[in-house]
């Protein structure tokens, strides 16, 4: 794959590695560093503060309960509740591959060829994958908050430019665009927003209700 | 054979190796030994972490259980657990630095920032109803010809980094220090020190900002 060429803002990497980025966007994060060696160095270098500060730390002293429990455990396979994450599948990065349960992705059509899946809808943020044919215009939408699209398949090109696979866009409020799939492969993107959609053409925001977009 | 004597076995060849610890060949079985060529400058705990990693060395081990779970068992207190919890959590940090080190790249990261991820992912995985996502992990990244330039020079980057943060105001260390180490959402700073959440989040970033530019300074000498 060529090297991504839109990347993560640096704030939103280190509140990534902090732990303070909601889940959904902190699932397009590390998908696209699965992609980018780039943001994935720039996560790096702040994990480096990481372990400088907790090098800084007043040592506080653990049990020797807690030390023979870790000491048994070394001959012991790794305890299962220390999970592993899904391997990468496909187009899939493992983050996504997590997100869609394991399994291969349940698309619902939205008309007009276009397809969606959503993975995570709470009050934190939506998480969904969308299937854009060539050619095809998502309808025009304004959105509330950060938008953050990470393409995985296939490319789509908006007033900000054009996205192929490993490229996230990140929008704020108020960015009204108009991504169109560009030739060849359907477009496949992970999109991350902190509420609903809200599409600005007339039908899709009656429909908007029924399709959760 | 009891408990004890397992544990007396991990600590005991602990300084005895250390005090006559040679090198191994350079080539075994046709691999590059990476002990062998780290220059001394490299830190103990990266080159513990590499000698876990390799030969499952349980006195490296022990070094780096002393070294690092008091100080991860403070930072997990900072994060909002009690000592019982922190020590619940720190159990599976430690397990999962000796199961997972084949993943550890030590031209990528010290042994402190590898374990800092670990034992901060494993704080989000509790704090939050879905498992944190992390990113894939390079393929085949660990099976790579050790560079010893590479891994000193990282070394050295970081040694600058520590010595800029040391150079911080108490101040703004301390909002670093809740970013990196502390609870897990800014919400949560703000209530904590009565500051606006706007404040908190410049604040972070002017303390970030003047870390990055002493970096760069240091870069120039």
């Amino acid at each position: 794959m060529k090297e991504a060429s839109h990347h993560i803002p640096e704030g939103l990497i280190q509140a990534y590695v902090c732990g303070t980025l909601p889940h959904v966007y902190s699932v397009v994060v590390a998908a696209h560093i699965s992609l980018c060696d780039e943001c994935r160095a720039r996560m790096e270098t702040l994990e480096i503060l990481g372990g400088a500060l907790v090098e800084r730390l007043s040592p506080i002293e653990v049990s020797g309960g807690l030390r023979s429990r870790v000491f048994e455990g070394l001959d012991a396979t790794a305890p299962s509740r220390l999970r592993k994450q899904p391997k990468a599948n496909g187009i899939y990065p493992g983050p996504v591959v997590a997100a869609m349960g394991g399994e291969p992705p349940r698309w619902r059509s939205l008309g007009g060829g276009i397809r969606q899946q959503i993975l995570n809808d709470d009050p934190e943020g939506s998480l969904r994958l969308l299937f854009i044919p060539p050619g095809m215009a998502v309808p025009e939408h304004g959105h509330r908050g950060l938008e953050m699209t990470l393409v995985l398949q296939g490319s789509y090109e908006d007033c900000e430019g054009r996205f192929c696979p490993g490229d996230v866009e990140v929008a704020q409020e108020d960015v009204d665009h108009t991504p169109v799939a560009g030739p060849g492969e359907p477009c496949i993107c992970l999109a991350a927003t902190d509420a609903p959609l809200r599409f600005t053409a007339m039908l899709p925001r009656l429909l908007q209700p029924i399709f959760r977009i | 054979m009891s408990l004890d004597g397992q544990i007396a076995d991990f600590i005991e060849p602990v300084h005895r190796e250390m005090a006559v610890a040679k090198p191994a060949p350079a080539v075994q079985n046709g691999e590059m030994n990476v002990e062998t060529i780290l220059p001394e400058q490299v830190s103990e705990p990266t080159v513990w972490l590499i000698a876990v990693r390799d030969r499952r060395d349980r006195s490296a081990f022990a070094q780096l259980f002393d070294h690092f779970a008091p100080r991860l068992k403070a930072m997990l207190i900072r994060s909002g657990l009690r000592d019982g919890a922190a020590e619940d959590v720190l159990q599976d940090v430690m397990l999962a630095v000796w199961h997972k080190s084949a993943q550890f790249d030590p031209h990528r990261a010290e042994a402190s920032a590898w374990i800092y991820r670990i034992a901060r992912n494993r704080r989000i995985d509790l704090a939050r109803q879905q498992g944190r996502p992390v990113p894939d992990e390079i393929a085949g990244a660990s099976e790579e010809q050790p560079d010893a330039g590479q891994i000193l020079a990282l070394d050295q980057e970081a040694q600058r980094l520590r010595e800029a943060l040391g150079k911080l105001a108490p101040e703004q260390t301390a909002i670093i220090e809740k970013a990196y180490l502390g609870e897990l959402s800014h919400r949560e700073i703000s209530e904590q020190t009565g500051l606006p959440l706007g404040t908190i989040k410049s604040r972070i970033r002017l303390g970030l900002e003047r870390l990055r530019h002493e970096l760069k300074d240091l870069r120039k000498e």
